[in-house]
C-alpha cells in the first residue's frame, strides 16, 4: 500500500511543498518531483557523491537521505547557484577553466561539496581539501583539476590572488 | 524508491518507544547510511521501518553536572569532530570519528547508529571501548545505563530490549580526566574504506611522566566485536615508560585479540597490525601526555 506524506522545505531559495512517497529518497523527490536533473543518481549507496546536494549548509548524499526528512529544511543544488540572468558562478567557472570537467557526471555533487568548502570563509591546505572532497568519485579528470579549480576560487574568494 | 512495507516516524523518544511495542518487527532508522544501503542491497528490504532522525531531543553534546560527557545518539560524526567539548575533553574521540567513510557519510552517520549496528569495525566504537564509554537506553520504564563492553553481545547483537532505543553515549569524568587519547584507523584507502583493523589507547601518566597510571587500549576487527586487550593492560600498569616495556606491551596485546581471515585482509596480517599499531598509539599517547620515550 503507497503511503504519502506532505513535505514543505525550501529549495534553492523557494518555499515549496508536495505529497511525497515515504518511500522516496531525496534524490527521487529532487528528481522527479522537482525536476532538479543536476542530482545524479550514480552509486545509490552513498559512495559516489553524484546525488550529493546542501542540506542546511552540509553536504549530504541525497540517494541514502529519506525525501520525509527534509521537511524544515533548507536544501540547495547545483541549480540555486546560476544568477537569474544566467551567468555561471565563480566555482563553476573555476571547473570550466581548469578542464575539472570530462563526461560531467561527478561535477554537480563536487560542486556542492566545494559550495560547503568555500562558504566556510576559511582557508585550507591542500592536504585538508582533498579531505573534504573525498566523497566523491571521479572515473575522467584524475581529480588534480577538480583540486585545482576549488584551490583557485578559494584563493580568490580570500583575496590571494587576483 | 526503497523497497521499504511501511514508515513510522517517532515524534518524540516516548514516541519511539510507543512504535517500538506497536511493531516489533520494525528496524529502527537513524541515519540510514547503513540501513538504508543494506535495504537496497536486498538484506533488509520488505521491512517496517521507525525513523527517529527527526529527534533533535536525543542529538547533540553537552556536560552534566558531575562533569560526563553526553553525546546524543543522534549526534552526527561531524558535529562530535567539531564539537568544542569533545575537542577539549576527548579529542580522540573526534579524531576517530573524521576517519569513516567520507565528509557526507559523516554528516549523516550518528554515534548511535555506529554503535547499534553493532559491528567490529565501527570507528568509534573501539574509542568508546578505551574510554569505558557508558551506554544510555530509554524504555518504557525509563532509563537503562551499562557500559559498552556489556552493550556489545556478538557479532550485529547489541544488548537493545524491544521496547528501547539508545539516547547517549555517556564519558564519565573519571575515565578521562588527565587521559591522552590516540586512534589509528588501518584500511587499505584513504577515505571510503572500512577499517581492516583498528586501534585506540588511551594513557594516564604520572606526574614526573615516567610511569604508566594507567592504560585502556581496545581494538576494533582483532574479534568479533570491538574489544579490550586486558592482558596487555594489565602488563603496562605502574611499569616505566620505556621502549622495552612498550615493545612487551604490544606483544601481550596477543594474548587477548582473536582476529580472523576474511577477505579483506588475513588473521595473520590482523595481528600484526595490532601490535604494531599497539606501539604506535600508546607512543603517540605519551607525546600528547607530555612524557617523552
Amino acid at each position: 500500500m503507497a503511503q504519502y506524506k506532505l513535505v514543505k522545505c525550501t529549495i534553492n531559495g523557494k518555499e515549496v511543498e508536495k505529497m511525497v512517497d515515504v518511500r522516496a529518497s531525496l534524490t527521487d523527490m529532487l528528481r522527479n518531483d522537482y525536476r532538479l536533473t543536476s542530482v545524479k543518481k550514480g552509486c545509490e549507496v552513498g559512495e559516489c557523491g553524484a546525488c550529493n546536494v546542501l542540506i542546511d549548509g552540509e553536504c549530504f548524499n541525497s540517494c541514502i537521505y529519506l525525501a520525509v526528512w527534509a521537511e524544515g529544511k533548507n536544501i540547495r543544488t547545483l541549480e540555486g547557484l546560476m544568477s537569474p540572468d544566467g551567468e555561471l558562478s565563480d566555482i563553476q567557472q573555476a571547473f570550466i577553466d581548469e578542464a575539472a570537467v570530462q563526461c560531467g557526471f561527478c561535477t554537480p555533487g563536487v560542486i556542492m561539496s566545494a559550495v560547503e568548502i568555500l562558504e566556510s570563509g576559511r582557508d585550507y591546505t591542500d592536504d585538508e581539501l582533498r579531505k573534504l572532497l573525498s566523497g566523491h568519485l571521479c572515473r575522467c579528470t584524475g581529480y588534480e583539476n577538480i583540486l585545482r579549480a576549488v584551490r583557485k576560487t578559494l584563493d580568490k574568494r580570500l583575496g590571494k590572488i587576483q | 524508491m526503497y523497497d521499504i512495507k511501511a514508515l513510522y516516524e517517532a515524534k518524540s523518544v516516548e514516541d519511539a518507544i510507543n512504535l517500538r511495542i506497536a511493531h516489533p518487527d520494525a528496524q529502527i532508522l537513524a541515519g540510514g547510511s547503513d540501513v538504508l544501503v543494506q535495504i537496497r542491497e536486498g538484506k533488509r528490504a520488505g521491512k517496517e521501518l521507525i525513523s527517529i532522525y527527526m529527534l533533535d531531543e536525543i542529538r547533540g553534546v553537552s556536560l552534566d553536572e558531575n562533569g560526563a560527557i553526553r553525546i546524543g545518539s543522534l549526534t552526527s560524526f561531524s558535529h562530535i569532530t567539531k564539537n568544542e567539548i569533545i575537542q577539549k575533553y576527548i579529542n580522540v574521540l573526534g579524531e576517530a570519528v573524521d576517519m569513516v567513510g567520507s565528509p557526507q557519510i559523516r554528516n549523516i552517520g550518528t554515534i548511535g547508529g555506529n554503535t547499534c549496528n553493532g559491528v567490529t569495525s565501527a570507528d568509534s566504537a573501539s574509542t568508546l571501548f578505551a574510554l569505558d564509554a557508558l551506554v544510555e537506553l530509554t524504555g518504557k520504564d525509563g532509563k537503562r545505563i551499562i557500559p559498552i563492553s556489556d552493550f556489545y553481545i556478538k557479532a550485529g547483537t547489541v544488548d537493545i530490549h524491544p521496547d528501547e532505543i539508545q539516547t547517549a553515549i555517556i564519558i564519565p569524568k573519571e575515565k578521562y580526566i588527565g587521559y591522552h587519547g590516540h586512534y589509528i584507523k588501518y584500511a587499505m584507502r584513504e577515505a571510503l574504506d572500512i577499517t581492516t583493523t583498528g586501534c585506540s589507547v588511551n594513557v594516564k601518566l604520572s606526574e614526573d611522566k615516567k610511569t604508566f597510571l594507567d592504560v585502556r587500549i581496545a581494538y576494533g576487527v582483532a574479534g568479533p566485536i570491538p574489544m579490550r586487550a586486558k592482558t596487555a593492560e594489565e602488563f603496562i600498569k605502574g611499569k616505566a615508560v620505556t621502549k622495552e616495556n612498550i615493545k612487551e606491551f604490544s606483544l601481550q596485546v596477543m594474548g587477548d585479540i582473536n582476529p580472523r581471515d576474511s577477505w579483506r585482509a588475513s588473521k595473520a596480517f590482523r595481528q600484526h597490525l595490532a601490535t604494531e599499531l599497539a606501539q604506535r598509539a600508546i607512543t603517540e599517547c605519551i607525546t600528547l601526555a607530555g612524557g617523552e620515550i
